[in-house]
């Protein structure tokens, strides 16, 4: 036997097109998070230039107010926005509520734990995700 | 007399080769197999076995989905053979591979062992000063209700396929799994179980039920309806006190 040579890996864990909107969610849930992560990172580098003084601050800021720097931050509206209303729901799904009621399972199996209720929820993440995004386009890009 | 319209196809069966214990590479075979409209891929594989390559290794049984021994990854999912036609896949090369997350024997042959250890350590029966029936004594009685909170979840057959689609599984291989995760709600939800505690104690850790992370994809492959993930959460719901 090979051991352990055989998992799928994070190549496999990452693939998000075998198992519907569910894994999608899931994926998109840890690629935001670590965004996320990677902004907090830069916001704390990007904060701590106030003790530089003025010059300082006022050159780290010129940096957000690029193009790229626009794009960079409506790709956090958009990280933060899915990463928050998509967190509620797994708190919810998590706690066992919205998962569906168990019971006698009947020919095709359709699993109850994916239902409805999630799938709007999901989209409803998605589309805010999206929505927000689009203001925060328009806003930082009627500025320029 | 008219003859029977026949839907009799031919169709391209893909069957990754290896061997681990001999150290041989990987590689593909491929058969052209005559198949109907209710040919499964074991009904393939068998007929490739049988008239193109005695030597291909594939594990079966009951042929009806109920000893769990045929799972592997056809066309990219998890999904057991004798329960897939191939009048239900898309596309003509039906690709046959050994199931993920899983340690391969040999071609299409996975070894269980940790789907097993798993199971048995989350001690799958009922745990009760009361379980044995004495002379006289009448037996243990469940309402339907009591009866409809855990039935869906003892139809679980220990296929794997849900370990093999977990996207946790695929990445620690110390995980206990969607299928042993699943089978401690089914004894938690039996009315007749006294183990809460014991089991409770022993998918509490850091390789236990909070690396589940609700992705469901071991309810999309299940192919007897058990929904591992809604056992999964509920189980977390009552580890928190919600249920």
């Amino acid at each position: 036997m090979t051991g352990d040579s055989n998992r799928e890996g994070i190549r496999g864990m990452a693939n998000p097109r075998r198992y519907g909107i569910e894994r999608f969610a899931y994926i998109l849930m840890r690629i935001t998070g670590l965004g996320l992560l990677a902004y907090f990172v830069a916001h704390i580098y990007e904060t701590s230039a106030i003790l530089r003084g003025r010059a300082g601050w006022d050159e780290v800021l010129a940096m957000t107010q690029t193009v790229e720097g626009h794009i960079v931050l409506t790709l956090v509206i958009g990280m933060c926005v899915f990463h928050t209303v998509n967190g509620i729901r797994l708190m919810i799904v998590q706690g066992g509520i919205m998962t569906g009621k168990p019971g006698r399972a009947d020919y095709p199996y359709t699993p109850r734990s994916q239902n409805a209720r999630n799938k709007i929820a999901i989209y409803s993440a998605i589309v805010l995700a999206a929505v927000a995004m689009m203001y925060g386009l328009t806003v930082m890009f009627g500025e320029l | 007399m008219a003859g029977v319209p026949s839907s009799k196809t031919t169709t391209r069966l893909k069957i990754k080769r290896s061997n681990p214990a001999a150290g041989g590479a990987e590689s593909y075979s491929e058969f052209d197999v005559d198949t109907e409209a209710w040919t499964t891929v074991l009904d393939a594989i068998l007929a490739a076995k049988n008239y193109g390559d005695h030597s291909v290794g594939v594990r079966y049984s009951c042929r009806q989905a109920t000893c769990g021994s045929c799972g592997m990854m056809i066309n990219g999912k998890p999904r057991l053979a004798c329960f897939t036609k191939i009048s239900e896949l898309d596309g003509g090369t039906v690709t046959v591979e050994p199931m993920k997350n899983f340690p391969i024997v040999r071609d299409l042959v996975v070894g269980f062992d940790r789907l097993f250890r798993s199971h048995h350590r989350i001690k799958p029966y009922i745990i009760s000063d009361e379980a044995d029936i004495e002379e006289g004594v009448r037996e243990n009685r469940q309402t339907p209700e009591e009866l409809e909170k855990y039935i869906q979840f003892a139809g679980c057959i220990k296929c794997g396929l849900c370990n093999s689609a977990c996207p946790t599984m695929a990445t620690d291989s110390q995980f206990a799994g969607p299928q042993s995760l699943a089978q401690v709600y089914r004894y938690v939800a039996d009315t007749r179980d006294k183990g809460k505690d014991e089991r409770l104690k022993i998918i509490d850790d850091s390789h236990g039920i909070w690396r589940c992370h609700y992705a469901g994809s071991c309810s999309k492959v299940c192919p007897k309806g058990v929904d591992p993930a809604m056992g999964i959460q509920l189980l977390k719901g009552h580890m928190l006190g919600f249920r």
